[in-house]
């Protein structure tokens, strides 16, 4: 087992090298750079004076030193904001998108799973036509629509949450709502389809004929098994709301750390661009191991096959 | 063998009634679906004409009406329209029922053409996801062994990238190229570019899917027999493989439309999606959340949009919902409790 995650570590790892390699290509490959940002144009001994201050004449120089600082978790200066470097950024942005993407997730294990438990048992009746109905709505409504909406109506209309900003905890929950919603739909549609699975095999039947009620079939025995595929959708799921999503960011006025992938990405600023993959893919593959571990303590099966 | 394929489409057309006879949401989706489009065909001419006319006199933020803004006998004379230099009026009520937006264009003129424009985009992407999705998941599933272990690395390597980065960079990467392409008409490349964009990185899990399927198919009984009488993995994947994938493609595709619809809505709420003067429901929609950010009131603005890209998107869903089900042999499968 032991063994099994150590390889799983070196292909994140390898991975995590491959993405950054990737981007590098990429970020380099397109024209145009960060310098040349503003109206003006910078004149072209500055530029180069620029290029060679950052290792930026000599792209495979850049490529090793940007890794190495990356490795010593020092991403380099952000070429588009002045003053700022890419660590300082990440750690003012990033403990934002943390905290309502934990949240947004949490919400949406709590809302989804019973919901999709709840349409699995009630299959074709009304309930589950509603719980369907929710599903592909929560799956069809843009975020910032929905978040516009909410905020029309709990900020603007009953004024029991801030218009947007950032600061106090009565700025969480509205942020984390929406970014919840489409989380809730799919969480509520696997979770559904994982109980719809379970339901019809032996075990519960034998569960059911020994007497054991029926509520605590489904919620203990079943929703164990069921709950395995919601759990492989939570790694890249949890990932991708903790690096925080520009649409909710910015209706709601966020100081979050989606801004800055879209930002770098319009810019143009390799750093910038380069430090925000890094920690998409970071975490992402460290969220995948986590769950990993996770499946193969809830299933002690899969533990016994690696 | 014209038999084989007479089958797979009978099946196919089988699996479909029954999904509409089993489904009336999906069925009712679908022809919402029919009317939106006929109503945006039909009406393409003149909103081809009239959805980048700014009605300025009169028009700007206009709230709906059913009497045309600017009165008829207002323009009869020649030289008026002359001096307005191009803006014209429109001589009907029709342009003014949803009312107009910031530049006094009607935004109902500027809806129809935007549907086509939405739809167009998740074709394609589905279309992209199809062909690379299903060539990649088959592949890596038929050959095995060390292809489809670099195959399935590459996609999680995809995965691993941010999306909406992706799509910004590869716009970025392909705005030279295909401008050039295209002309210097960068209205068109720029469609194409978002086409691109978002289908290139839609097809990532239906290549998933589809090796997950194939996995499952080369252990039946029928694809080893075909194996045993010497047949090679090419023959086996189109003659054996391909005409059982065409339900879950199918599936996946419908799923894939609304997903490409949304991403773009999203891209365009950023700025990068669609370029003025060209619209898109995801377009209409953000521009409608930021004219009531700034001065609720102007609820026209946000409503229609938003309205009509929910209903294609719930239909699109409804629809894809009700195929999966049609084909997913689990979904009929006896319940308990």
């Amino acid at each position: 087992m032991i063994a099994h995650i150590v390889r799983r570590l070196l292909l994140g790892i390898l991975t995590i090298a491959c993405v950054y390699t990737l981007t590098f290509v990429m970020v380099i490959s397109i024209p145009g750079n960060p310098f040349q940002q503003s109206e003006r144009n910078m004149p072209p001994e500055a530029e180069q004076a620029l290029r060679v201050r950052y290792s930026m004449d000599n792209n495979w120089l850049y490529f090793w030193e940007f890794i190495d600082g990356a490795v010593h978790l020092d991403f380099g200066p952000a070429f588009t904001y002045n003053d700022w470097t890419c660590n300082q950024i990440i750690a003012d942005s990033l403990p934002v998108s943390v905290l309502i993407g934990l949240m947004a997730i949490v919400l949406a294990v709590l809302v989804g799973v019973p919901l999709g438990v709840i349409s699995a048992v009630r299959r074709g009746g009304w309930v589950d036509m509603t719980v369907s109905a929710l599903v592909l709505a929560g799956i069809s409504v843009p975020t910032f629509v929905a978040g516009t909406f909410l905020l029309i109506v709990f900020a603007v209309y009953l004024k029991i949450a801030p218009v947007g900003g950032w600061g106090t905890l009565a700025h969480l929950p509205l942020p984390a709502i929406t970014l919840s919603l489409p989380f809730i739909a799919y969480i509520a549609r696997l979770t559904r389809m994982g109980m719809l699975d379970v339901l019809s095999s032996d075990f519960i039947r034998t569960a059911l004929a020994k007497g054991v009620s029926p509520r605590n079939v489904v919620w203990n025995h079943a929703l164990k098994v069921a709950f395995l595929p919601v759990l492989s959708f939570l790694g890249p799921a949890t990932a991708q709301a903790m690096t925080g999503s520009f649409v909710v960011e910015k209706v709601f006025g966020v100081p979050g750390i989606g801004q800055h992938f879209v930002n770098a990405a319009l810019n143009l600023d390799a750093g910038l661009i380069m430090s925000t993959v890094l920690v998409f893919a970071t975490l992402l593959v460290f969220m995948n191991l986590l769950i990993d571990v996770l499946y193969m303590w809830i299933d002690p099966r899969i533990a016994e096959a690696v | 063998m014209p038999e084989l394929s007479g089958n797979c489409e009978q099946t196919f057309r089988w699996a479909l009634r029954r999904a509409l006879r089993r489904h009336p949401l999906a069925f009712c989706s679908g022809l919402v679906l029919v009317v939106l489009l006929i109503l945006s065909v039909s009406t393409l001419p003149l909103s081809v004409e009239w959805y980048n006319v700014q009605e300025l006199q009169a028009a700007v933020r206009h709230a709906p009406s059913i009497e045309p803004v600017i009165p008829l006998s207002q323009y009869t004379s020649a030289s008026e329209t002359e001096v307005t230099d191009g803006i014209v009026a429109s001589a009907h009520g029709v342009s003014s029922w949803l009312g107009h937006d910031d530049l006094g264009r009607s935004l109902l003129y500027r809806l129809l053409p935007a549907f086509l424009v939405s739809l167009a985009v998740g074709l394609a992407a589905a279309m992209m996801a199809v062909v690379i999705g299903t060539a990649v998941g088959s592949v890596a599933a038929l050959f095995g062994g060390r292809v489809d272990m670099v195959l399935m690395r590459i996609v999680d390597i995809l995965y691993g990238l941010p999306y909406i980065l992706m799509v910004i960079l590869l716009k970025i990467a392909l705005t030279g190229p295909l401008t050039a392409l295209f002309g210097g008409r960068s209205k068109y490349a720029d469609v194409v570019i978002l086409f691109v964009a978002i289908g290139g990185v839609s097809w990532l899990t239906m290549a998933r899917v589809i090796r997950g399927q194939v996995l499952s198919l080369r252990q039946q009984p029928f694809v080893e027999a075909a194996r045993a009488s010497g047949a090679g993995p090419w023959y086996i994947l189109r003659r054996h493989l391909l005409p059982n994938l065409i339900g879950p493609i199918a599936v996946y595709a419908t799923l894939v439309v609304p997903q490409a619809i949304l991403q773009e809505s999203f891209l365009s709420f950023l700025g990068v999606g669609i370029q003025q003067p060209v619209p898109s429901l995801g377009r209409l929609a953000a521009d409608g959340v930021e004219a009531v950010n700034t001065f609720v009131g102007f609820w026209w603005l946000l409503a229609f949009p938003c309205g009509l890209l929910i209903v294609t998107l719930l239909a699109l869903n409804f629809m894809g919902d009700g195929l999966r089900n049609a084909f997913d042999p689990k979904s009929s499968a006896a319940t308990l409790v």
